[in-house]
């Protein structure tokens, strides 16, 4: 990750100046300077409880509101700083104060949003840009007026835009700790609580929890982690917020672990995003803080292991070998059983070989399971049964070979080997069962059962098999494999 | 839903709500937003009994449920849970809503998420232990779906979801139960398994109230029925009340002007 935004950093800067920098660099990495600590601990402390918040934020389908806390938080600050100035010249640059201001406009803005949602006609969504366009204006406007102050330039407060975590000082750093605590806190407190809150608003508001309550506690979590953000991360904090958690879910299933892996993100995104602004002066910290989270979400939404691409990609292949497999050992399994009927029929009054495969009960018996592997399969018959291609055969019984289902018999021939006869007895009971049910239930023409059956069986799962057992039970007996419906 | 509040509790006492009755409600009247609009409702549930409430769409089935549960605020009427307030008495009262009201994708597995029936129990602050999660199994065996414990909520099927949300009812461990259409869109299997449910309940003495949308197996399932259209049409044992005639007023389309006004009502909040 880390190596990825190096690289494209390399690209951005000629190298010579990167050389020359080389050794604040090699400073920064190894921590050696006081200030870098002190920043590092800062922006991974809001990037951990960020994580946090976010994902309850996320789960109850929050996140614009983020956006609009994060965004209204501007005026508030400009506020601030005039008030500040304005009483005695110089304290309106005291982070607190100007903090007290985002909070304070942040707020505002989301009780606008809850009193538009509820006194108007206005739809949700029209509610939060509204809000957000007319406090994020309002609050450019006022930017403009602090820089025209003979004071207002040197005050800092761009980077409450973009952020700027390489300004951060041990005070700041002190005041985030705090803050960071109590909403780390609260959310570790409340977490059974919002989980219901978040899933099920209604069963939780029937059990007596205040729903309304819990809601305005998560939001305040959100305006408190957002205006703490502020400072280093700029009006980008919601990002922060709304990435760690996203990119997660790639990851987990699980409430508990999505929250831990979504803090880890958190924290990794806000420090490698500070790493690389101290090292790189002309980065600003928030949109490189903002920007490592969005290299982190790429290779979770790629390489997550519970529903990243790569991973459902694989599980996709897995899954067209497995019916490659079925396909095959079904093909084989149907030729052969045409071969030991027909032989069956010839010889009826014969040898008393009597083995018709549909009539032997319990699961394949070991001497039905040798009979079948006794039979060798040519090549050329596999063709004449099913459209394969030469490539898709020799793909499909390389793996089944690998996998101990077939073995081969001649330059030409494959035969079951005595766990294949097993699998394919049961692929082509399913498969048929399947058919039989399409035909006498749902009322499809039998020649046009075959292929509706092939691309269902293969997701027939063990309570459907039992089901279908039951509705054909007058025709199939138990652990029968019944006769084709169909000519094959 | 935040805003539900209820004017229900001031009245409560006035009225005399039989306390024989899981569900006592007395003439009241919802109109709430976008939601339907229910007039003048009254009814006492009998106890033991396996109840459908039945009715066309947009009558007002899930909103008597959900006024009874307090969560939509009601003009005026009370409504009394085994003779006191509900708010009193929630632990009496398990629900069951709609399966399409929440988001399955969300980051559970069906043993959690039956859990959360007993959060209340728990209380704030205090962790999930072990012998909450044994009980939440206890109520997935009752529906048959201890196999499915630890699978996502997502993975399960329409039907298993259904039964998810019933063990998480029956984990209340209450006297009264409502459901919001449990019957809709599930599989056989869980259709049988419902019924046992409600069965095994009425055995036990509860009382179960049932928004249910097949007239077909009304008679079969359950012992009363509730014929809903905006106002309650007729109540009381299947045999007697769910005759054709009845059946035909509460679905021969909305009494218009009753509609109509409920349509100013409910536009009154919104300007």
């Amino acid at each position: 990750m880390f190596l990825v935004l190096l690289f494209l950093l390399a690209f951005m800067f000629p190298t010579s100046t990167f050389a020359a920098e080389s050794n604040d660099i090699i400073r920064v990495l190894t921590l050696q300077d006081y200030n870098t600590r002190v920043v590092l601990l800062g922006t991974l402390l809001l990037g951990v409880t960020s994580g946090i918040v976010g994902t309850f934020m996320l789960l109850r389908r929050q996140t614009l509101i983020g956006d609009v806390v994060s965004h209204s938080a501007l005026p508030g600050v400009a506020i601030a700083f005039l008030i500040g100035e304005a009483v005695s010249p110089g304290s309106g640059r005291s982070l607190h104060w100007l903090l007290a201001g985002a909070a304070a406009t942040g707020l505002l803005a989301v009780v606008c949003v809850g009193i538009i949602r509820r006194y108007s006609v206005v739809k949700p969504d029209a509610a939060l840009a509204t809000v957000l366009g007319v406090f994020f204006g309002f609050g450019a406007v006022l930017f403009k007026t602090v820089q025209e102050l003979p004071t207002g330039n040197q005050a800092g407060l761009q980077q409450f835009i973009l952020g700027s975590a390489s300004t951060m000082i041990a005070s700041d750093v002190a005041i985030i700790a705090k803050a960071t605590a109590v909403v780390l806190v609260l959310s570790l407190l409340l977490f059974k609580e919002l989980s219901i809150l978040s899933f099920d608003e209604d069963f939780a508001a029937a059990q007596g929890w205040p729903v309304g309550m819990l809601d305005l506690g998560l939001t305040g979590l959100v305006v408190g982690i957002t205006v703490i953000g502020l400072e280093s991360v700029g009006i980008l904090m919601v990002a922060l917020l709304i990435t760690p958690p996203t990119a997660a879910r790639f990851w987990t299933d699980n409430f508990a672990r999505m929250t831990l892996v979504a803090a880890a993100i958190g924290g990794a995104s806000a420090t490698v995003g500070c790493l690389l602004s101290a090292m790189v002066p002309k980065l600003a910290g928030g949109p490189t803080i903002v920007l490592s989270g969005t290299a982190f979400f790429v290779l979770s939404m790629l390489f997550g292991t519970r529903r990243g691409i790569v991973q459902r990609w694989l599980r996709h292949a897995a899954n067209r070998r497995r019916i490659g497999r079925d396909d095959l050992l079904r093909a084989m399994y149907e030729i052969i059983e045409a071969r030991l009927v027909s032989a069956d029929d010839q010889s009826a009054t014969g040898n008393g070989l009597n083995i018709s495969p549909s009539l032997s009960g319990g699961e394949a018996t070991e001497e039905e399971s040798a009979l079948f592997a006794k039979q060798a399969v040519q090549i050329s018959e596999l063709f004449n049964h099913r459209s394969w291609s030469a490539r898709r055969v020799r793909q499909v019984i390389a793996a089944a070979e690998r996998e101990g289902t077939v073995r081969m018999d001649s330059e030409t021939g494959w035969r079951l080997t005595s766990s294949g006869a097993k699998t394919a007895r049961r692929a082509v009971r399913n498969h048929r069962l399947w058919e039989m049910y399409l035909i006498s239930h749902a009322e499809i023409a039998p020649s046009h059962v075959d292929r509706d059956a092939d691309d269902i069986e293969h997701v027939l799962g063990t309570e459907v098999i039992e089901q279908l057992e039951q509705l054909l039970a007058s025709r199939v007996p138990p652990a029968t494999v019944p006769p084709s419906p169909h000519p094959l | 839903m935040e805003s539900a509040r209820s004017n229900l509790d001031s009245t409560a006492g006035e009225v005399v709500h039989p306390e024989w009755s899981p569900l006592s409600i007395h003439d009241m009247t919802v109109a709430y937003h976008r939601q339907p609009v229910l007039w003048d409702i009254d009814y006492d549930a009998p106890p033991g009994k396996l109840i459908a409430i039945v009715g066309p769409n947009g009558a007002g089935k899930s909103t008597l449920i959900k006024a009874a549960l307090n969560l939509v605020p009601t003009i005026s009427g009370s409504v009394a849970v085994f003779g006191g307030q509900y708010r009193k008495q929630r632990g009496r009262v398990g629900y069951v809503p709609q399966r399409s009201s929440v988001d399955w994708d969300f980051p559970v597995n069906a043993l959690e998420a039956v859990t959360m029936a007993l959060y209340r129990k728990i209380g704030w602050f205090r962790p999930v232990r072990k012998h909450h999660r044994q009980l939440a199994m206890k109520a997935l065996v009752r529906v048959g779906m201890q196999d499915f414990a630890m699978r996502q909520i997502s993975q399960l099927s329409g039907g298993q979801q259904q039964r998810v949300f019933l063990a998480r009812a029956l984990a209340q461990e209450a006297d009264l139960y409502l459901m919001d259409e449990p019957f809709a869109g599930v599989d056989a299997a869980t259709e049988r398994a419902i019924v046992d449910v409600l069965r095994d309940l009425q055995q036990a003495g509860k009382t179960a109230l049932v928004v249910h949308h097949d007239l077909q197996t009304v008679s079969e399932y359950f012992d009363e029925v509730i014929l809903l259209n905006l106002r309650l049409v007729a109540s009381g044992p299947v045999e007697e009340v769910f005759t054709t005639e009845n059946l035909r007023a509460t679905y021969g389309g909305k009494l218009a002007l009753l509609d109509q006004v409920g349509h100013r009502m409910t536009m009154r909040g919104e300007g």
